[in-house]
């Protein structure tokens, strides 16, 4: 059963179309991976979804819940602010600089939303952290600000973070760009980890490899348009596009 | 003068420390939200409003605080007196008693909280805009309201960055607090002035600037004190 559904969602900055008629499925459990060049739209996309930024065309489905659909003119028009509040509690964002709160701790930074907006009482939003930062070995970073942890470990945090909320499905925007191989490494066994308990993940990544084994749907976006998608066998070792290939084949 | 005159010249002075105080604390307290609301104005979206306040801040900046000064404390018993006057700005000034004793410090706290309000929205909007868009999307993805966002995560920040120029305006506030005296509301400045021409002796005047210095002096440390609490994190 697909939890996210996106239907030709379309969107321009200034006259310059950034994304053009994009459309797919994401399943429960599933991990798509979207990889493709700079520029290609990627992070709109993600952006679109995540609602910050407004799609000009298509439609978003997220569990049953829709986001935005086409008027008889082609534009999108969106859901009130009730439904599009609890869509966005059903998905969460992982950013490529982390974006963590500097004046806040690694525990207030965690359980900020579950108190704030979900109302959850202070005591079980700790102890459902407490277990989110062992997953993801932070258990002895608790009263640590950002500012002093290392790229690797600011970005668990905001895995940790975003996991707090329990979402649906968890969209990632570039992870592990902005750190060192070493770190990198660390954030992808993260995911792995997650994807082994089934968590619905949508990755854009430059991690080919990664994207290849751990991936069940990986999609190759180029110039604003899905040029192909499908199994990282279909995609990775059988392109049908030239040009699918010959970005692969620099990797 | 003898040390016993210069003791009793403190004296005088040290009851006159009094409205000096009183009109600093005032200031702040009126112009600091004040401030808030005008950078709010200043970044609105709304273009007329924001250049509506751009104006505002002009002239309040542009013109000396003495000035100003003067033309709130004259304008209201001339505006009481203009016949033509249209109803509704006649209501406003129908309420002020420019007979009660209070009449001359409430001229003077809003002239200081309307002056100082635009310094202050200018610091406040600069730190606003320093806090990097990453922070208001991360807390829109974990559903916070955008009222929640400002005063959670935004203004906690923006304290810390605007701290210490929001320090140097304070301190220059303490000392603006003497251009009060040009429509005789008395304060140390104005005491000193007149225990000079009695003595005929500059040391009257010394013992003011003692007085500022050892203000400035506390303001300093206290200011030092926050930004060290405040360092906890980068």
């Amino acid at each position: 059963m697909a939890i996210l559904e996106v239907k030709n969602i379309s969107k321009s900055f200034d006259g310059l179309e950034v994304l053009k008629d994009i459309s797919f499925d994401v399943n429960k459990g599933e991990v798509l991976a979207i990889i493709g060049p700079s520029g290609s739209g990627k992070s709109t996309l993600l952006r679109c979804i995540n609602q910050l930024e407004r799609a000009d065309g298509g439609c978003v489905v997220v569990d049953g819940m829709t986001m935005f659909q086409n008027d008889e003119n082609g534009y999108a028009v969106y859901s009130d602010k009730k439904i599009l509040r609890d869509i966005r509690l059903k998905i969460g964002l992982v950013f490529q600089n982390f974006n963590l709160f500097p004046h806040m701790n690694v525990m207030q930074n965690v359980i900020e939303a579950p108190v704030q907006v979900l109302k959850m009482n202070k005591a079980d939003a700790e102890e459902k952290a407490r277990e989110l930062l062992k997953k993801m070995s932070l258990e002895t970073k608790e009263k640590s600000y950002p500012c002093e942890l290392s790229g690797g470990q600011q970005q668990r945090v905001s895995i940790a973070r975003a996991l707090a909320l329990s979402p649906d499905v968890l969209f990632f925007d570039e992870p592990t760009s902005a750190l060192d191989p070493e770190l990198t490494g660390e954030i992808l066994k993260v995911l792995k980890s997650l994807a082994e308990e089934k968590m619905t993940m949508v990755i854009v990544t430059h991690e080919m490899e990664f994207a290849k084994n751990v991936a069940d749907k990986v999609i190759f976006m180029d110039e604003g348009v899905i040029v192909e998608q499908g199994t990282p066998e279909e995609v990775f070792d059988n392109s049908k596009s030239e040009r699918t290939k010959k970005f692969i084949q620099k990797f | 003068m003898s040390q016993k005159e210069i003791l009793d010249v403190t004296k005088i002075l040290l009851e006159y420390l009094g409205p000096t105080l009183k009109l600093f604390a005032a200031t702040l307290v009126f112009s600091i939200p004040l401030g808030l609301i005008v950078a709010m104005l200043k970044m609105c979206k709304f273009k007329p409003i924001s250049w509506l306040t751009s104006i505002y801040i002009l002239i309040m900046r542009g013109t000396p605080l003495m000035l100003q000064i003067i033309a709130i404390y004259y304008a209201i018993p001339y505006l009481k007196i203009n016949e033509n006057l249209p109803v509704f700005l006649k209501k406003i000034v129908d309420v002020v008693d420019i007979k009660s004793p209070n009449y001359m410090f409430i001229a003077v706290v809003v002239a200081f909280s309307l002056n100082y309000a635009a310094y202050f929205a200018e610091i406040f909007r600069g730190g606003i805009e320093a806090i990097p868009k990453g922070q208001y999307e991360a807390a829109a993805c974990l559903g916070m309201t955008k009222t929640k966002t400002f005063f959670r995560i935004i203004l906690p920040q923006v304290v810390k960055r605007i701290l210490p120029a929001s320090s140097n305006e304070i301190i220059i506030l303490v000392k603006d607090t003497s251009l009060a005296n040009i429509i005789a509301y008395t304060e140390i400045i104005m005491k000193a002035k007149q225990q000079m021409q009695l003595y005929s002796s500059l040391t009257p005047l010394f013992i003011a600037g003692v007085f500022y210095l050892a203000m400035t002096i506390i303001l300093t440390a206290i200011f030092s004190m926050l930004e060290k609490k405040l360092n906890y994190y980068k």
